[in-house]
């Protein structure tokens, strides 16, 4: 009897217990009005920079004290995550289509967000580099040498990465003008890449990590942001940055999320956080993270020098948008899925 | 057993059931080789980086706010899932072994379902049920509750893949016991609330504790399901393995380690509690030969 009775005691604590650290953990975490920027993989040392004097600009302000929190994983599989209903305040992805699909799949964003904000909503660009291993023992000078049998690339997947998108669409574009528009041998060209790239991850941070932490591949196709980083972090005596004659200019954009915001009653803070980050301040720690601002005046003079210059062709010139790139090359049984297809086939 | 023996062994040539030394050695020598090198070796590799750059580095980790947070949700987690799923476990348990009804095969057989199933589907499911485009989407947010992207769905998911556990380990168990003892009880007039508590609980305590264990070292380490379920948000939805992989895709090596360790720390804690409950409580813990 005695046993019981103790057990019965220790259960009841234990429910107890269960009890009220469910109680406090609720309310608790959403009593302070808290904004959730929902990123892509590269930004989290960028956002990690910016979000404290955004804090401290919005108490000046306001009076209010503000708490921001960040979620980073591949820009496809966060647009999804957000249509499923992660309640973002804001979005900060890597390329238009993932923002369009959570405005088309969710109706929570305005169609015409992209007009909402100064250049095309994008605060900073980038642009698409290689990561090489010191010496660059396989030579690789420009996108033809990821093409050459015997080259292993590393590269993260377009289905899920944002960034794998605009390094398959880097090679596009180049392989276009080096052939004249023929878009037969431009394909070949793009595939021969892929052909070169076994492992796809799901984001561009776990791409970086697979390159320069476990030491697999030649080349990483990277973010120019997430090439100088691993420089940076991994030490300049083991990796080399090259860059190609031409790449794609990047436009990272960023959005509010009307559903969740109206719904939430943060529109106010939400908007005041997308539009400082056109902020002389922010435009500043833009740069020093190795992005390239959209007001550079605004930026350290010996930060903007260390961006190589290089030929940037657009999006919207080379593939006519977003949307239709999006549509032509990236959606089920676009040009990607044949490209994967055929190599699987080859194999 | 070994005293009985010895004997035998001293006085007579070798048995023809027994290996030569040297075969018996060899595959001794595979064995400890193999359990070091695919065991071992990498336990120790995440002690030895976790202290890489000195015990400062190591501690300065838990000090990390979304590290404190990480721990904290991930305690909250099993001391909501760890009680549900002692609580159905017994309850399964008890009915398939004491009761014979239709459709008994087809319960044990869902019971066994999560062991079967991806960790990223059970995670999946929840998204396509409780998600804003799922079946029960729009009907959840009306009431005002977010379940995916919040602990609620965090909970759902370490639920479903630890749901086996405690009933898997009662019910040999308490097949194994019969229900002599409780008919017995049932016939002096104890009615069978009673029988359970004073003649059912203590039979299957110690089985019950080794089941709550494996649950509880599960509910703590799960990654695929949660991942699904979690939306990463820093300090509040990341459970102690989703931030292990955080901190390492941020080069913050030491500390991703150093919280893996934490991890690890707690499944040789587990074990240690396991092996003496083994060595302990053996006659009670029936599962232990099954498994």
């Amino acid at each position: 009897m005695r046993s019981i009775s103790i057990s019965r005691r220790a259960l009841g604590a234990a429910l107890a217990i269960a009890a009220s650290l469910s109680i406090f953990s609720g309310p608790a975490a959403q009593a302070a009005t808290a904004l959730l920027n929902v990123s892509y993989d590269p930004t989290r040392e960028l956002y990690k920079a910016i979000n404290p004097v955004f804090i401290a600009d919005w108490k000046a302000k306001t009076g209010e004290t503000i708490e921001v929190q960040a979620s980073h994983a591949g820009s496809g599989a966060q647009a999804r995550a957000v249509i499923d209903g992660l309640a973002a305040d804001v979005v900060t992805l890597a390329l238009a289509a993932d923002i369009d699909a959570i405005a088309a799949k969710s109706g929570k964003i305005a169609p015409d967000w992209q007009k909402k904000l100064p250049n095309n909503a994008s605060p900073y660009t980038s642009t698409i580099v290689f990561l090489v291993r010191k010496g660059n023992p396989k030579k690789i000078k420009n996108w033809d040498d990821l093409a050459k049998p015997g080259v292993s690339v590393v590269t993260p997947n377009p289905k899920t990465s944002g960034g794998a998108r605009w390094n398959y669409l880097g090679a596009w574009g180049y392989a276009l003008k080096k052939f004249n528009g023929d878009e037969a041998k431009t394909k070949e060209f793009v595939k021969a890449i892929y052909k070169n790239a076994p492992v796809l991850d799901t984001g561009a941070r776990g791409s970086t990590i697979t390159f320069a932490q476990r030491g697999l591949g030649d080349v990483l196709i990277a973010w120019e942001n997430e090439a100088f980083l691993a420089f940076e972090e991994f030490g300049k005596d083991k990796f080399e940055i090259v860059v190609p004659t031409v790449s794609v200019l990047a436009e990272p954009p960023v959005a509010v999320v009307d559903g969740n915001v109206d719904a939430k009653g943060t529109r106010k803070a939400a908007e005041a956080y997308v539009n400082f980050l056109y902020t002389p301040a922010a435009q500043a720690i833009i740069a020093k993270n190795y992005y390239r601002p959209a007001h550079p005046e605004f930026a350290a003079k010996a930060d903007l020098k260390r961006l190589p210059k290089l030929e940037l062709f657009t999006v919207d010139a080379v593939f006519g948008g977003w949307a239709k790139a999006q549509k032509t090359h990236f959606a089920d049984g676009g040009v990607f899925d044949d490209i994967q297809k055929q190599d699987a086939a080859a194999r | 057993m070994s005293e009985a023996l010895a004997p035998a062994v001293l006085a007579t040539p070798r048995r023809v059931t027994e290996e030569a030394p040297l075969t018996r050695y060899l595959l001794i020598g595979v064995a400890v080789a193999f359990l070091g090198l695919f065991l071992l070796l990498p336990l120790a590799a995440v002690f030895t980086e976790a202290l890489g750059k000195g015990v400062g580095a190591f501690f300065a980790t838990f000090d990390e706010p979304d590290a404190v947070a990480a721990i904290r949700l991930t305690l909250i987690v099993a001391a909501i899932v760890v009680p549900l799923n002692a609580a159905f476990g017994v309850s399964a348990a008890w009915a398939i072994a004491k009761f014979s009804f239709p459709g008994k095969s087809v319960l044990i057989t869902l019971i066994d379902l999560p062991f079967s199933v991806s960790p990223v589907v059970s995670g999946l499911v929840y998204v396509l049920v409780f998600g804003a485009q799922g079946m029960f989407g729009p009907f959840v947010k009306a009431q005002g509750i977010q379940v995916v992207f919040a602990i609620p769905g965090i909970v759902l998911a370490t639920i479903f893949v630890t749901f086996p556990f405690v009933a898997r380990e009662l019910i040999p168990l308490m097949q194994e016991q019969g229900t002599v003892e409780e008919e017995a009880a049932l016939t002096l007039g104890a009615s069978g609330f009673r029988t359970f508590l004073t003649v059912t609980l203590p039979n299957i305590k110690w089985g019950l504790l080794y089941g709550v264990l494996l649950a509880n070292a599960r509910a703590m380490g799960e990654f695929g399901a949660v991942s699904v379920v979690s939306g990463h948000i820093r300090g509040l939805t990341n459970t102690i393995p989703l931030q292990v992989e955080i901190l390492y895709n941020e080069y913050n090596i030491v500390s991703a380690f150093a919280l893996a360790s934490l991890l690890a720390g707690l499944a040789l804690v587990t074990l240690g509690i396991k092996t003496l409950l083994e060595w302990r409580y053996a006659g009670q813990i029936a599962g232990r030969r099954r498994h």
